[in-house]
């Protein structure tokens, strides 16, 4: 009966879709309309052919299909955003890479890339790793079925959608939300149906409280829902177009904009990335959480605090003094809930610091604190009114944002991949410890190279622009500072190299587990495989 | 892992009693430095919130007991060097152009401000060094379109290039000449101009152009071809060119002819930071 109404569904979806590329007023939506059309198309004969399947038979345990899918594009839209990533660094230093054509022109590859890491890269690193965590501490098989395949598969057609969208020039120009209307919306119903999945799992929980992961993982997708949907308020010009207006205009438009991408910081790559810290650190290193009242303490302070500090982002802007001030407070004041987690997760590690001298998956994951840590304190530091003066718009932000993406998120996530791949596949160890030390150095000193470029260049740039002579003449022109970026441009695209070479050597080592190690021992007790990595 | 107690030590602390997936959590307390520092910065934000302009009310926000505001902070810092430049900012806007030049205190002033106009309003089209691009004049040279004198540049930045809005504008514009002779002439006129530059050309052709030059663009770049200041027609005897001076950059600007444009900045700059960024100009080398 399910199937005849998803028949019903794909045939219409697919109608709709083929009218819309039919009706189409621009190049993008046309091919976004084409692209539908294929995937409805190509779902529909899938389901036609498996209408009168007999049922499978009901799964009971995890269900960890979805988290290897998740672990698969986590490696693959890495690597793409990784790449893209190196590639805009070099237009920036070589501005011969532009190319001459508009696909590739910097303004299109910059959303691309930092879409793909952040959204693409950690979206499903996110996702996957909150399906398993959700599933282990509630000791429940994920809620709702296929739902959570849905959730994998739509947010894979929301990165080929606003990826593609990018390269054609589709962009609602807003830092982080670029997508436009349509492709909001599709992310809007993917992102229901995953907050549907993780609460139903959470309340058929079969443990009596919830583990302090799955906090931090609900409220990064509550909040999220929240500031996805507001910050994308708009109507479109035509049902048949790409093209929308924003429903909030000016200053206003701004400090949403702001509210938004502060808190995409704050909850996606924040307390999302908590979420799996409290999981992964304690796991890895074998030892309880530090403090359940630190852990209580800082996710709520951190909850309440990080909301307001948006403003930040629009000093000596035309957002009126007061709203400055406040986000700065807040900002300020969000930097011990900010280390709460870095405490709790660094000294989760003490009493088990002997292991990082032998295992170089938990080194990656406590160098990822460290930059999380490092990186919390740089942000409220920045926020100050008298720094952010000197940081704003420079390279310095860049180099800020990259301590926190390529340190925390990229490290802890690869944490969590090495940790994850061979248990999902049921592999009795990883391929390679050496690869894995091989990939921590070349992360972590393309990180270094990278944030030491950018503080020296943003600061440089910072100083040349509001140096004046002693009449108070400005001294440099924009194009004189452009110059002098020249060789930390070069330092910081070589950074990108290591990293990139570091990723694409975790995945090699990632493909030859699953295909070239052993498999776990079915007979063994579960702790004598982990003792044996 | 399967028995989580293996993983503690003798003397670790209680833990809460929970446990997920074997994961354990300690009943530590908050860390008192951490504890503390958190009430400070609250505190210290309190504090702050009260001396600046921090709670939105009905008609505005609350001013704070600093009285503190961007808008007029910004105009303070920019007033001490107003006040500090008035004496010879006002001298430079009162004495006569050339004098500029010869007077030691003017000159630094006009030249350290000059260069900052450049830089931030100039540069975007003649570069941060005043070298030019194509279509836009080099200013380090002595070749000039509309005249190298201290007035001659001051007259052109007031008033721009055919700048529509201005009545005083330099204005003149060259003919499309696709529009008037057959490409054959123009492909001979093209000769004569390489001739006229000391270029490789065809001798017979050239000969042809000769003629053609006469009748058709003598009028505005001379008989001799060596331009006229008062129309803005360029030097076509010279090595120098604005849009280039190969047989098909010659070609093309013949038979389209060329409009290049820029804006008049009376009105946009002050009378004393035209003075400044015409005598930076005038100082670059090539003024006359």
């Amino acid at each position: 009966m399910l199937d005849y109404f998803k028949l019903i569904v794909l045939a219409i979806v697919t109608l709709l879709a083929a009218m819309a590329a039919n009706f189409a007023h621009d190049t993008a939506y046309q091919i976004h309309a084409i692209i539908v059309v294929l995937v409805s198309l190509g779902l529909f004969i899938y389901t036609l052919r498996h209408t009168n399947d007999p049922p499978k038979p009901a799964n009971t345990g995890y269900n960890d299909g979805v988290i290897r899918a998740g672990v698969i594009a986590t490696c693959f839209w890495g690597l793409a955003g990784f790449l893209v990533g190196t590639y805009a660094a070099f237009e920036l230093a070589y501005p011969l890479l532009n190319l001459d054509l508009p696909w590739t022109t910097f303004g299109r590859v910059r959303p691309l890339h930092t879409s793909a890491v952040i959204f693409a890269f950690g979206g499903n690193a996110l996702i996957a790793t909150s399906f398993y965590v959700v599933q282990r501490t509630c000791a429940a098989r994920l809620w709702g079925g296929n739902l959570a395949w849905f959730v994998f598969w739509g947010y894979q057609l929301f990165i080929v959608l606003a990826a593609t969208g990018y390269l054609l020039g589709v962009t609602q120009s807003k830092e982080y939300a670029e997508p436009e209307w349509y492709v909001d919306i599709w992310l809007t119903v993917v992102w229901v149906a995953y907050l549907v999945v993780f609460m139903g799992t959470l309340i058929k929980r079969k443990e009596p409280h919830i583990y302090v992961a799955n906090w931090f993982y609900l409220s990064f997708i509550l909040t999220i829902a929240m500031l996805h949907i507001v910050n994308n308020l708009s109507m479109p010009v035509s049902i048949f177009g790409s093209k929308s207006v924003q429903l909030f205009s000016g200053v206003q438009d701004a400090l949403t904009q702001w509210w938004y991408g502060h808190n995409a910081v704050g909850f996606f790559l924040t307390a999302g990335f908590l979420g799996m810290m409290y999981y992964f650190v304690p796991k890895q290193a074998e030892r309880p959480v530090y403090s359940y009242k630190l852990s209580i303490i800082h996710f709520w302070a951190l909850i309440f605090l990080y909301i307001w500090a948006g403003p930040h982002h629009l000093h000596y802007t035309a957002l009126p003094d007061w709203a400055q001030f406040l986000g700065m407070t807040f900002s300020i004041i969000l930097w011990m809930p900010s280390w709460g987690g870095m405490i709790n997760g660094l000294m989760t590690v003490s009493g088990a610091w002997d292991k990082l001298r032998t295992d170089p998956v938990l080194r990656m994951m406590v160098v990822s604190i460290g930059f999380y840590g490092m990186s919390t304190f740089e942000g409220p530091m920045m926020s100050i009114r008298a720094v952010n003066s000197l940081s704003h718009y420079t390279d310095w932000t860049i180099g800020h944002v990259h301590s926190g993406a390529l340190g925390w998120n990229g490290m802890v996530t690869f944490g969590a991949l090495y940790f994850l791949t061979p248990r999902l596949w049921g592999r009795a160890r990883l391929y390679s410890l050496s690869m894995v030390s091989w990939h921590f150095w070349l992360a972590t000193i393309g990180i270094v190279l990278y944030a030491s470029s950018m503080w020296v260049s943003g600061i440089m740039e910072g100083l040349m622009w509001r140096e004046v002579d002693a009449q108070g003449f400005l001294v440099n022109s924009f194009a004189d500072t452009v110059a002098a970026k020249y060789p930390y441009y070069v330092v910081r695209a070589l950074g990108g190299v290591f990293y990139l070479t570091g990723a694409i050597i975790m995945c090699v080592n990632l493909w030859k587990t699953v295909t070239s190690t052993p498999e776990k021992s079915r007979t063994a007790a579960p702790a004598a495989a982990v003792a044996a990595e | 892992m399967s028995n989580p107690d293996d993983n503690l030590n003798p003397n670790d602390p209680n833990t809460t009693g929970h446990e997920w997936d074997g994961i354990k959590e300690f009943d530590n307390p908050l860390p008192r430095w951490w504890l503390w520092t958190f009430y400070a910065t609250i505190i210290w934000g309190v504090a702050y919130l009260f001396l600046f302009p921090s709670i939105p009310l009905i008609n505005g926000a609350t001013p704070g007991f600093l009285g503190y505001s961007s808008r007029a902070d910004v105009a303070a810092d920019m007033q001490k060097y107003v006040d500090a430049n008035a004496a010879v900012d006002q001298r430079i806007a009162a004495v006569d152009l050339d004098q500029i030049v010869g007077d030691e205190a003017l000159l630094n002033y006009a030249m350290n401000g000059g260069a900052a106009v450049f830089k931030t309003r100039c540069a975007q089209c003649h570069g941060a060094g005043a070298g030019g691009f194509k279509g836009y004049p080099n200013l380090v040279d002595d070749d000039w379109l509309w005249g190298g004198t201290i007035e001659d540049i001051y007259t052109t930045i007031s008033h721009g290039i055919r700048e529509a809005s201005d009545d005083d504008t330099r204005y003149s514009e060259m003919p499309k000449f696709g529009e008037i002779l057959e490409p054959a002439e123009i492909s001979e006129l093209v000769q004569y101009v390489l001739a006229l530059s000391g270029q490789n050309h065809d001798a017979d052709a050239a000969a042809k152009g000769k003629v053609l030059f006469a009748d058709n663009c003598a009028a505005c770049h001379g008989e001799d071809g060596t331009g006229d200041r008062d129309q803005g027609a360029p030097n076509l005897t010279d090595a120098i060119w604005l849009y280039g001076g190969d047989a098909a950059t010659l070609k093309e600007s013949i038979t389209n002819a060329r409009f290049g444009v820029m804006p008049a900045w009376a009105g946009r700059l002050s009378e004393s930071q035209i003075r400044q960024v015409a005598t930076y100009v005038h100082q670059q080398g090539g003024g006359e």
